[in-house]
This record gives C-alpha cells, sequence and structure tokens, in this order.
C-alpha cells in the first residue's frame, strides 16, 4: 500500500498532464498549470527541510568536533548573517524587521544585505565560475592530443574554433579578398559550429530525447520505481 | 618512455597572466561580425519603434562577465530605437543584474520614463511553469511590478495580456531555466520571435535552435559575439575590451596544446627508438 | 451647396466603410478565452487604427492601438467561452478624425483537441506503442540483445576500489531538481549503487543541491541499505543539503573532494558551467570518475576529465539496464525503434526538401 499510492498518483498525473497537451477544453487545460503550481509550492516548503539539514549536519560536526568542522562554523555563521541582515534591514525596496536601517546606510552605503550581496556574494560566484578558465586550460592541454586521425580532426577543429572566436582570429585573416571570406577565421569557425557541431547536438539531443520519453513511460506505467527506493 | 607533463600550476599562472594584463593594458584588436549576431541585431533594427519587448535576465553574478554586456548592448539598442522593454529574471539574481543594467540606462536616457519605456516585473520562481502562465495571461503571473505597482496603473503595459502583443522576446540565459524554456513556450507554443544571449560555454547546446524554423532568430553566445554587437552598433563598451583578454587567453591555450602535442610526439619517437 | 458638401462628406465616408475590412471570430485551439481580430484597411489610408471592445452596461475599453493598416490581433483579456463579445474598429487620420468605423460580434468557443498538435500526438502515439509493445513482448519471454555500456559496468569497480582504499564514494545527482528526468535517472543509479555500497561496506556521500531531491535521495539511499540487509549501516547524514546556488554547491562539493579524497565520484544528472570544475577536481584528486548526463555542452568536458561518461540517452537507460529486468529493457528496445522511425523521417524530409515538396516540413511543424 506504501508504494501503491504514489505508483497511482503518478499514473493519475502523468496521463493527465499527457491529455492537457492535446485538449485545451476546461478542465484539462486548466489542470495541467494547476499541477504545475501544486509542484511550485511543494518545493517552496521543501526549501525548509534543505535548510533542516544543512544546520543539522553542520551542527553535529561541530558538537563532535569532526575533522574540519572549523568549516562548518564559517557555513553556518555566513547563513545566519545573510539571512539575519536580510530580515533585520530588508534588502533594496523591501522594509526589514527593523526598517531599513537608514543609520547603517549612511555609514556603509547600502543595506548589510545589499552591500554583503554586492561586495562578497557576487565576487565568490565570479570568482568560482572564472576557475572554468583555469580548468579548461588544463583539460585542453590533457585532451588535444594528435593520437588518432579522429583526435587530429577534433585538434583542428578545436584550434580553428577557439582562434575564430577571438579577435585575433579577425586579426590573422582579415587580410584574405572578400571573394574568399569563407576562409576568414570567424567564419570558419561560425561554420563548425553551425554545421557539424549542431548536427552531433542534435543526435545527442533527439537520442536524450526518445530516453526521456522512454523514463517517463517507465515511471508512469509503474515499471521504472527506483526513484520511489523501489527495485 | 611516459609523456612528460606539464604540473597544471604553471598552465593556471600563465592563463592568469594573459587574462589580466590584456585588461590593464588594452590591445585593441579588430572584431568581425558573424551571422548569428546580425540576425539578433536586425531583429532589434526591424521592430517598429513603440513596440513592446520582453527581456529575460536569466543568470546570475556569475556569469555576469559574458551576459552583462550584452544586456548592456541590447537595452541600449532597444532604447535608442524607442522601444518599450519589460524586464523580467526567472533567476532570483536576475533582477539585480537588470537594474544594474537599469543604472547604466538611466544615465545615458535620462528622457526615458519609468513604466512608458519600460518597466522591471522582477523575479517569479517556476522557470517553465511560469513562462506557460505568462504566455496565457501575463497580469495572472505579474500583477504588479517589482515595486509594486499594480500592473493596471502602468502606461506601458495597457493592453499587454499575453505574448501575442510582444514583438519579440530575449532571454540573457546562463542556463536553466533560461533561453530554452524561453524557445518552448515563446517561439514554439505561441509562436513568438525569440533569441536570445548565452556564455560561450553553453553556446553549442543552443545553436541548434537557431534554425530553418527559426526557433531562436540568431544567437549572442559569449563575449565575442557582445563585441560584434557593440561593433554593429558602433558603441564600443564592456565587451570589446574583454575581447583582448579572451584572444590572449585563447592564444595561451592554443600554445599549450601545441606542447603537449610536441612532448607526445618526442614521447612516441623515444618509444619507437628504444625498440 | 453647404448640404450638398455634407451629402458627399457622409457619401464617402459610407463608401470607405464598406472598404475597412474587420473581423472577429474565435481563436482556434484554446480553452475558449481568446478573441482573434483581424482588419484590412488598406484601401482607406488611415495613420492608425483603434479597437476597443464595447461592453454590455455601454462602456468601452480600449484594446488595441495599431499602425499597420492590415494585421491581426489576438485578445485573451476578459473573454468568456460562450459569452459574446462586441468590438469596434476605428480607422482615424494623422489628426485623430475617424475616417470609418465598424462594429463586430464574436462568441469564443473552447476546443477539444489542439488541431496544431496533430504531429505531435501521431508521433507520441507511435512513440508509445512501440515502447508498450517491447515492454509487454518482454515480460513474455522474449529474449532482448542491450550493449555493454561501460560506464554501468564500472559501478562494481568504483566500490571494490573505495572498500579497498577505505576511501568513500562521492554521488552527485546533478544540479536540477526532480522536474527534471535527468535527476530521477540519477537517483535510479544512487539506488543500485547504494546498495552496493552496502554490501561492499564502502562509506557513501551524497550533497544535493535541491531539498526535493534531498528528501527523495535520502528514501532512495535507505531503501536501498535495507535491499541489501544493512539497514543498520545506513548513515542519514550521508545525504545532506549544501545549497541551491550553483556554483556556492560547486565551492562546497570541491572542498567535499579535495579533503575527504573519495576513491570514486559519480556525477549523474543535469549538470551546466558546474560540470568542468567538479570533474578537474575530481580528476586532480586520483578519484576514478564516472559521468552521465543528458546536457550535450557539458559531454565534451566530462569525456576529457573522467574515466567513463553516460551520453545523453545512455544515462536514461541506466536504471534498465542495471535492473536487468526484461520488462525495462523491453522499453529501451521501443525506443531504438522510435529511433528507427526517426531516422526515416529524417532521410525522407531531407529528401523531399530538396526536391522543394514541403508538406512533411509542415506537418511536422508544431504552429
Amino acid at each position: 500500500m506504501k508504494r501503491n499510492i504514489p505508483l497511482i498518483i503518478t499514473f493519475l498525473v502523468g496521463i493527465t498532464v499527457i491529455f492537457s497537451e492535446f485538449i485545451p477544453h476546461y478542465p484539462f487545460g486548466m489542470l495541467s498549470g494547476e499541477l504545475e503550481n501544486w509542484f511550485l509550492i511543494i518545493s517552496g516548503f521543501a526549501i525548509l527541510l534543505g535548510q533542516l539539514s544543512l544546520f543539522k549536519v553542520n551542527i553535529l560536526k561541530i558538537k563532535f568536533k569532526k575533522e574540519n568542522w572549523q568549516y562548518s562554523v564559517i557555513t553556518l555563521i555566513s547563513v545566519v548573517v545573510m539571512i539575519g541582515t536580510g530580515l533585520l534591514w530588508g534588502t533594496k525596496d523591501n522594509t526589514g524587521i527593523l526598517g531599513n536601517g537608514d543609520q547603517i546606510i549612511a555609514v556603509m552605503g547600502s543595506k548589510p544585505f545589499d552591500y554583503l550581496f554586492d561586495n562578497v556574494y557576487q565576487h565568490l560566484q565570479a570568482t568560482m565560475f572564472s576557475l572554468l578558465a583555469f580548468f579548461i586550460a588544463s583539460a585542453a592541454y590533457r585532451a588535444f592530443i594528435a593520437r588518432t586521425t579522429e583526435s587530429n580532426l577534433l585538434l583542428i577543429a578545436a584550434i580553428l574554433v577557439m582562434l575564430g572566436n577571438t579577435s585575433l582570429g579577425s586579426f590573422l585573416t582579415s587580410w584574405i579578398p572578400e571573394a574568399i571570406s569563407f576562409l576568414h577565421l570567424p567564419k570558419l569557425a561560425e561554420f563548425i559550429m553551425k554545421y557539424p557541431t549542431t548536427a552531433g547536438q542534435r543526435a545527442i539531443m533527439i537520442g536524450a530525447g526518445l530516453g526521456i520519453i522512454g523514463s517517463s513511460l517507465r515511471i508512469i506505467l509503474g515499471i521504472e520505481r527506483s526513484y520511489l527506493g523501489g527495485k | 618512455m611516459a609523456q612528460k607533463t606539464i604540473d597544471r600550476r604553471w598552465i593556471f599562472l600563465l592563463i592568469f597572466i594573459g587574462v589580466a594584463l590584456p585588461l590593464i593594458f588594452i590591445i585593441g584588436l579588430p572584431i568581425e561580425t558573424t551571422e548569428n549576431v546580425r540576425m539578433v541585431y536586425e531583429m532589434v533594427e526591424n521592430t517598429p519603434p513603440g513596440s513592446t519587448v520582453l527581456i529575460s535576465y536569466d543568470f546570475d553574478p556569475a556569469s555576469r562577465p559574458e551576459l552583462y554586456p550584452m544586456g548592456l548592448a541590447l537595452v541600449e539598442h532597444c532604447f535608442q530605437r524607442d522601444i518599450k522593454v519589460i524586464f523580467t529574471a526567472l533567476w532570483p539574481m536576475g533582477v539585480q543584474m537588470a537594474e544594474d543594467v537599469l543604472d547604466v540606462m538611466r544615465q545615458k536616457f535620462p528622457n526615458k520614463e519609468y513604466g512608458v519605456d519600460y518597466v522591471n516585473v522582477g523575479f517569479k520562481a517556476g522557470g517553465i511553469v511560469t513562462v506557460q502562465a505568462m504566455g496565457k495571461n501575463f497580469r495572472e503571473v505579474y500583477p504588479s511590478d517589482m515595486n509594486g505597482t499594480p500592473i493596471s496603473e502602468i502606461p506601458m503595459l495597457r493592453g499587454v495580456k499575453n505574448f501575442d502583443n510582444l514583438a519579440f522576446l530575449f532571454s540573457l540565459s546562463a542556463g536553466s531555466p533560461g533561453i530554452k524554456e524561453w524557445v518552448q513556450i515563446g517561439h514554439d507554443t505561441y509562436g513568438r520571435p525569440t533569441s536570445g544571449g548565452v556564455t560561450g560555454v553553453s553556446a553549442p547546446s543552443i545553436l541548434p535552435y537557431v534554425n530553418e524554423q527559426q526557433q531562436l532568430t540568431g544567437l549572442l553566445a559569449g563575449l565575442k559575439a557582445a563585441a560584434e554587437y557593440e561593433f554593429l552598433m558602433d558603441s564600443p563598451g564592456l565587451a570589446t575590451s574583454g575581447m583582448d583578454a579572451q584572444s590572449i587567453a585563447h592564444l595561451i591555450i592554443i600554445i599549450f596544446i601545441i606542447i603537449a602535442n610536441v612532448n607526445y610526439w618526442r614521447a612516441n619517437k623515444a618509444e619507437k627508438g628504444g625498440k | 451647396m453647404r448640404k450638398f458638401l455634407i451629402f458627399l462628406f457622409l457619401f464617402s465616408a459610407v463608401l470607405w466603410a464598406q472598404n475597412l475590412d474587420f473581423t472577429a471570430e474565435d481563436n482556434p485551439n484554446d480553452d475558449g478565452s481568446a478573441i482573434l481580430l483581424k482588419w484590412n484597411a488598406a484601401e482607406i489610408g488611415a495613420a492608425t487604427l483603434r479597437i476597443t471592445k464595447l461592453e454590455e452596461n455601454g462602456d468601452t475599453t480600449l484594446v488595441y492601438l495599431s499602425s499597420d493598416v492590415i494585421g491581426q490581433y489576438i485578445l485573451g483579456d476578459g473573454i468568456q467561452p460562450k459569452v459574446p463579445a462586441n468590438f469596434r474598429l476605428q480607422a482615424l487620420d494623422v489628426t485623430g478624425n475617424i475616417l470609418a468605423e465598424k462594429e463586430v460580434t464574436a462568441v469564443a468557443k473552447a476546443q477539444w483537441f489542439n488541431t496544431n498538435k496533430i504531429s505531435l500526438l501521431i508521433m507520441a502515439i507511435i512513440l508509445t506503442a512501440a515502447i508498450v509493445y517491447y515492454i509487454f513482448s518482454a515480460r513474455s519471454g522474449k529474449e532482448l540483445y542491450i550493449r555493454k555500456i561501460a560506464g554501468l559496468e564500472s559501478i562494481d569497480e568504483s566500490v571494490g576500489r573505495a572498500t579497498e582504499m577505505g576511501r568513500p564514494i562521492l554521488f552527485i545527482p546533478g544540479t536540477l531538481d526532480l522536474d527534471d528526468m535527468q535527476t530521477i535517472s540519477g537517483l535510479s543509479i544512487l539506488s543500485k549503487l547504494a546498495q552496493r555500497a552496502a554490501e561492499y561496506e564502502a562509506r557513501l556521500i551524497v550533497p544535493v543541491c535541491r531539498s526535493m531531491v534531498l528528501s527523495t535521495a535520502k528514501e532512495v539511499v535507505k531503501e536501498a541499505y535495507l535491499r541489501a540487509g544493512r539497514p543498520d549501516a545506513y548513515d542519514p547524514d550521508a545525504v545532506f543539503y549544501l545549497t541551491d546556488d550553483q556554483f556556492g554547491f560547486v565551492a562546497g562539493v570541491d572542498g567535499i573532494i579535495v579533503r575527504e579524497k573519495p576513491a570514486a565520484n559519480f556525477f549523474l544528472g543535469a549538470f551546466y558551467a558546474e560540470s568542468l570544475i567538479l570533474a578537474e577536481t575530481g580528476f586532480a584528486s586520483g578519484s576514478i570518475q564516472t559521468a552521465g548526463t543528458a546536457m550535450p555542452s557539458q559531454l565534451p568536458f566530462f569525456v576529457v576529465a573522467c574515466d567513463y561518461t553516460l551520453i545523453g540517452e545512455e544515462l536514461f537507460a541506466a536504471s534498465a539496464y542495471l535492473s536487468k529486468e526484461p520488462h525495462q529493457l523491453g522499453s529501451l528496445k521501443g525506443q531504438d525503434l522510435g529511433k528507427a522511425i526517426f531516422l526515416v523521417v529524417l532521410t525522407l524530409g531531407i529528401f523531399l526538401e530538396i526536391i522543394g515538396v514541403h508538406f512533411l516540413k509542415d506537418f511536422l511543424t508544431i504552429h
């Protein structure tokens, strides 16, 4: 019973959503949107679960002085400070419990939450994303080795696209006459991205699309139930 | 004999120098425009003045270096052509990104009036569900703008009921929810011209949507596209200055690829010689 | 003379009015909440066209102002199914004088089928039929061949390695929520992996970045330990939430990889720009890595930095592949038939387009 009820719900909801895709008439057209709203409401409440887990795991680490427990202290302080400043003095045009904190704004230039957001959070985010540039360089160093015919092709395409996507590409081939302008590096790069790459991507997307349909059907029909913890 | 490898920290150091120096000492390398960028530019050019468009800021500070310059250039172009803009965001932090663009635009276009020429309706959670609902009834999703002003009191939104009343939809997207949702609903379901800007790294997965059916009317992919857009507008800005750094970084990567291949080739030769 | 001029003006106005084409009809393929208004005022020479809705109480509401003399507008505001709505189109000159006007009435109706999606329905029926057919034929005991997927065969190797080294296994079910099928597929693989980890007594770490995924992943791991007969070994804190923030999550996971040095990393689900940051950190820490995603732009990164990569559909096939249950494998066979149908339609489409016949493309386009 414990497992059958979720399976029945999944089946009914799945079928309803499929029908509502093709039937605009009331109530089908409306049902799909309504179910999507339910998902939003449930995911809103679920945020609380996540926060509880975060606090529980980190508090336990600190309590039992597990290895690297100091990081947990920093995590909890960060969470509490951000939530606290947001609640007490609000964000941007929203007022907090203690009002707008005009005196703090006079000193810091903005509300505490906004100050931390603009000066700490944004930069931390950009730092993490910019790591990608370093990792792409080291991954490219390992990956683009001319071992076989296929890897040679990959290597040539990679270099053409890399150069074509920079001003350097334009600079290097700007002397090529207009009559054979397709040899300009940016145009070659665009060609590679637009045709061979897109063709490969589409093949993967069609395969993945079919995979999604197959998996969805298995779930709707109750054949696939491992996401429920079943076999 | 094993292939000689370089400690990856050397690669990291050189990339750091290669990116940092051109940002300080601008070289000013030339820019050539590509078709996808021209398509976006022409879409805006062909939009009649007075039309209303929607630009969704679906990114956060992490992707700001690539997407923010696109946002700046696009909004500037719209404002130059007297196109009214609805700003929205499928990412919570997108609202802030849109506000940052608007701060710059307020300086550049002091005559543009909030509520008449542009409006920021803010963030709405829900991704594709929200886009779907917006397509059906914009007012149900956004009964008020981000300052709490009811939609009915905003002059430029009178008569804007759903996507049919918008000249085009544009998503500056760093992931999900983002450009795919706008294509699937905005174009595929409601048939509105849809376009967008994405980070260079996610461009290959979005490019298939620039096709015969014009699921996407052009695409701005990465900083290069932003620089091309600035070039087309004849208004060099943030992206143009960032292109030098990107060019040098790419060059360093290519040099390392060459070094790796030379190492591999030498190791191979030595192995064969050893036999 | 004056009377004659007035007559002439009114007569010409009537003549012009006859040239003003304005229709209102039910907007097709919807739930009866919209009216399609079309106009053609090309012969009048109007500067602006003003459409108003005439309310029952005598009020008028401005619907649309247009400078296009030929156009259409879908009104979806304040329209009820089966309730007549009256509209007036006024053609105005540059100074705002009314050159001509026309009133029309329309009733919106809800449709029982969206004819725009007929091609989608046909494709869906064919695919569903193929998959369901193979599921049932597999149930009846028909032998099905499925090729080896190295990434999934590596699960035992990874768990064994983790046990030998006494180091944990890290599993990330992507960075999207439960409404993404890739996350569900990731969790299905987690179920099998957790069971194997329980059997081998290897430690499992599952950081997640969505609250709903947290509760589901916990349930999945708990059930897997029960199935393995090791409920006592289940650690409820092995599955934990970090943050919803994309790069905050990456920072957290990278920290775990650097500190814990897992013997094996599994990245199975939907990933964005974080894919390479995670995989490169894992590579640097010497872990054996298996990744899988249907995000085409992230696949190259995983291929470079991981030992095994499940490409697109392989991720969705994983659950069926690992379960070895015939009816699950049958659905994969159905998918393959679907792929064959796509190839035929695709080839036919290319051929027809080359010879200038566009009916197949038009039929398959969802308007």
